[in-house]
């Protein structure tokens, strides 16, 4: 199977209470570049490997947390259908058309709101910038990095954790609407009845999104960006000390996605992670489930104890 | 210049100075009382009711403390500068595990931190 229709994370949107220390934090320390700026103030950053024109874009606001959260589709074509599919599902509220242009370099956006309260996008085109790797023009005889990269620098956006309620409505959308497989899922309650996270995708990665049911409304837990290896995640360890960057948990690996991680804060108090490991998924591999005995291990694998920050702490 | 801060709930005193907040104070001395949540005013899990004394603050969540609360004095303590001692409450979501704290023998479930059961799925809009 091609991997076809909803083809990855293509943006996040965050709120920032101040945008001068975090675009230092996320461009100096994160080691995302800045791209461009709009007329409203808002930023919008890429990671170096990226070749769409931004992944990242920052909002100065009152509040911390997320906007919206923007994935990209294979076509037009995919972008229509999948509009009409999430409108005859009747499981998303406030749908609307963003026009083209809206975000810089961007196509039409459909935006809807998902069981969980968090609003997401679709869209099928948005401007290649590359990778700035190619020797002989962009993507001719590339390097395999480029120059200049500086701060953690991971090479793209990988996925988001969200908060919500109704999470099986959530599941419902993603699955039978969007395409995505379920590639691990955190059982609890009475014979392990009551899906308490979903950890989906709509790729060959362990998760392009994951949800905890929890009584809120599109609460965020964290962005994630991804690294090459478990020595990066320990040098990643080193600049957020040098630089005072508040640390949450890390370096560690996690049992659910086996991803070996960190996480801190951004100077609002969103949470990013940066990771390196984890699986292939394939749309036939059998969905992994984690039982409440063992979510200890499931989400800390060295520690395996729960820590009631990690698990309390969003915006 | 340093000043005392009086952590009601469990009669925690530490110091802090005019220019650190209170809660990397608190950190600082390794002392506890108030919950360590994101330390940059986003979460609220650090919010405190400060009963008495001077203080200066920093742009905080209004997701996390309301106008209302920020007028009565409810503040986060990672974004709070004493600027004479302080008598403060914590008030944060996690303001029980300060309390279960004193209290070694009452066991936790994961229900502390994560609600495991939640009702059916609601239908707000």
């Amino acid at each position: 199977m091609a991997l076809t229709g909803v083809l990855r994370p293509g943006h996040v949107a965050l709120r920032v209470l101040e945008m001068e220390p975090a675009l230092n934090h996320y461009v100096n320390v994160l080691g995302l570049t800045e791209v461009t700026r709009d007329k409203k103030g808002r930023v919008f950053l890429k990671a170096w490997d990226e070749h769409d024109h931004h992944s990242v874009v920052l909002r100065e606001a009152d509040e911390a947390g997320i906007d919206y959260m923007g994935w990209r589709v294979d076509s037009s074509a995919t972008l229509k259908k999948l509009a009409a599919d999430i409108e005859a599902s009747r499981l998303c509220a406030d749908l609307e058309w963003i026009p083209s242009g809206e975000h810089p370099a961007t196509g039409e956006r459909f935006r809807f709101t998902i069981p969980t309260g968090h609003v997401m996008e679709l869209f099928a085109e948005k401007d290649k910038l590359g990778n700035n790797c190619g020797t002989d023009g962009q993507d001719v005889n590339p390097m395999p990095w480029p120059e200049g990269m500086h701060g953690i620098a991971p090479s793209r956006f990988d996925h988001c954790l969200l908060y919500g309620d109704d999470l099986d409505g959530t599941v419902k959308l993603f699955m039978d609407v969007l395409g995505f497989s379920l590639a691990e899922r955190v059982m609890v309650g009475p014979q392990g009845s009551v899906m308490l996270g979903a950890f989906l995708t709509c790729s060959n990665k362990a998760h392009d999104v994951a949800f905890i049911r929890q009584p809120v409304k599109g609460k965020f837990h964290h962005a994630s960006f991804i690294l090459g290896s478990w020595e990066q995640v320990l040098k990643a360890g080193d600049i957020l000390s040098r630089n005072k960057v508040s640390i949450d948990i890390g370096p560690t690996r996690h049992g659910i996605t086996r991803g070996e991680t960190i996480y801190f804060f951004d100077p609002s108090g969103n949470r990013n992670e940066v990771f390196a490991g984890g699986y292939i998924h394939y749309p036939d591999k059998p969905t992994i489930t984690w039982t409440e005995a063992e979510l200890g291990p499931a989400i800390f694998y060295h520690d395996r104890k729960l820590n009631e920050a990690f698990l309390s702490v969003f915006t | 210049m340093a000043h005392q801060v009086i952590i009601d709930n469990t009669g925690e005193v530490f110091a802090c100075g005019e220019d650190c907040n209170v809660l990397h104070a608190m950190e600082q001395l390794r002392r506890k009382g108030i919950p360590v949540g994101c330390r940059n005013g986003g979460c609220g899990v650090c919010k405190i009711e400060v009963m008495g004394g001077a203080f200066a603050k920093r742009k905080m969540s209004r997701a996390v403390v309301s106008a209302e609360e920020e007028a009565r004095g409810c503040v986060l303590a990672c974004k709070t500068y004493p600027q004479g001692d302080l008598r403060v409450r914590v008030v944060g979501k996690m303001a029980g595990a300060v309390e279960r704290a004193l209290k070694p023998n009452v066991s936790s479930s994961i229900g502390f931190c994560w609600t495991i059961s939640s009702p059916p799925p609601d239908k707000e809009t």
